[in-house]
């Protein structure tokens, strides 16, 4: 087999590239803080919340879950289009995101609240502290604390998953390799570099997320007590 | 029927048949490749830890809608015309492997240390004790998250899509591009596959309670 690799079209279509990472960690950036909202909201919903409100977020959890993530994607996607809601693709794959990963974080919060121990929400209320400031400032540091590496692993796995959003034509990361790959016939070279892309992103986001665990678990700061 | 004809229902129901073949290859494939997998992350030689390491790393750090590509062009750079079906096949299996690998690992890890000093003190070899006593009680915990993991590779091979394999989700997207119902098709796409997945993922949790309650 003789095949003579080239990657002369990193030169030409750098920019390119660039845009595409760009618009990948924007996407992603743009969906972890409100689907880790969504997420916490509906653990809270299905652990203490009224019996439509668990039944509602069972379903939402179930039906995210067992569905392929771009399924949703289309369905919401082309759903708006039909219903003259122009949104454009970005807005559309942070939605989706939000959607998707909200539901993962819903199940890895509520096991995050379940493995808190009783005797801190006794205490909470022996401070006199209301249900709600309880939840807020002694259930949820520790619940999140608890799950945080588990919460990293899913918005990295969300960070590769922006990868199909080419589908609906919003030009990420895998949509640019596709149109430098019309190009330039170059297929194989130019998966080849977007893989590469793609585990420095994963690694780099993946230190970024344990990074910010450093600085903003006080526990972990003070006592230097391991996530 | 829902603004839908007959052949058109019938071609999802087509597409979703190739979702079940491919999800089965990327099982049987994720297997294969998974067992030495996990045999050598959990092994004493520090080298094959390392390199089975890095091919988990690898495949976990990079989309699969990437790895359909690169093996989709990889293998045609050869001279070969692949039919998607080899590609997506090759592709799962690649994914299916890194991650069953990595499950499994934890099972084999997770037979308690006894159980192997037992085994040496009955004079076992370590392959008689590694296929007597530590792979019977590590499949006994491998069960539920394997049969959670299927779940992931039904719903993962929609992204066979991207090298426009015939399944399920491509042939959604095309009567959704002749029809443009795109509520309709791609609710029925989803109840299709959520028929598929969802037993499984009872079953996972069922099997785990079970585990737990020894």
């Amino acid at each position: 087999m003789s095949y003579e690799f080239d990657f002369s079209f990193l030169d030409e279509y750098l920019p390119d590239l660039w845009h595409g990472i760009w618009l990948t960690l924007g996407m992603t950036t743009a969906s972890i803080l409100p689907g880790f909202a969504l997420g916490t909201l509906c653990a809270v919903g299905r652990l203490y919340g009224p019996p439509w409100a668990r039944r509602a977020v069972v379903i939402y959890v179930e039906g995210i879950r067992n569905t392929p993530l771009i399924i949703q994607v289309f369905w919401l996607f082309f759903g708006l289009a039909v219903l003259q809601v122009r949104i454009g693709p970005f807005a559309a794959a942070v939605i989706a995101l939000v959607i998707n990963v909200g539901a993962y974080t819903a199940e890895i919060m509520r096991a995050g609240f379940l493995s808190i121990p009783k005797g801190q929400i006794e205490a909470a209320s022996c401070l006199a502290l209301k249900p709600s400031q309880a939840l807020w400032s002694v259930q949820l540091p520790q619940a999140v604390e608890r799950v945080y590496p588990a919460l990293v692993s899913q918005f990295v796995l969300m960070m590769l998953a922006t990868s199909i959003m080419s589908q609906i034509s919003a030009e990420e990361l895998t949509g640019v390799a596709y149109m430098i790959q019309s190009f330039t016939f170059r297929g194989f070279e130019v998966y080849l570099v977007i893989a590469v892309i793609y585990l420095v992103m994963a690694s780099l986001l993946r230190l970024t997320l344990l990074g910010v665990a450093q600085v903003s678990f006080p526990r972990r700061r003070r006592l230097g007590t391991p996530l | 029927m829902l603004g839908l004809t007959i052949e058109q229902i019938a071609y999802l129901f087509r597409g979703a048949g190739w979702t079940i073949v491919l999800s089965l290859l990327g099982f049987v494939g994720g297997t294969l490749l998974g067992l030495p997998v996990a045999l050598a992350r959990s092994s004493q030689s520090r080298l094959a830890r390392a390199l089975s390491g890095v091919l988990v790393q690898v495949v976990q750090g990079i989309p699969l809608p990437v790895i359909m590509f690169v093996v989709y062009f990889g293998i045609s750079i050869g001279g070969f015309d692949v039919p998607a079906l080899v590609a997506a096949g090759v592709a799962m299996t690649l994914y299916a492997g890194a991650y069953l690998g990595e499950i499994w690992k934890g099972c084999i890890l997770a037979v308690p240390r006894t159980q192997w000093e037992a085994g040496e003190c009955l004079a076992l070899t370590s392959t008689q004790r590694f296929v007597f006593v530590i792979l019977p009680q590590a499949l006994r915990i491998a069960v539920p998250p394997t049969v959670g993991f299927l779940v992931q590779i039904v719903k993962n091979t929609s992204y066979s899509v991207v090298i426009n394999f015939f399944d399920l989700t491509y042939s959604a997207k095309v009567i959704n591009n002749s029809t443009f119902r795109p509520f309709t098709v791609f609710t029925i796409a989803a109840l299709i596959y959520f028929a598929i997945c969802f037993p499984m993922s009872l079953l996972a949790s069922r099997f785990e309670r079970r585990l737990h309650r020894g």
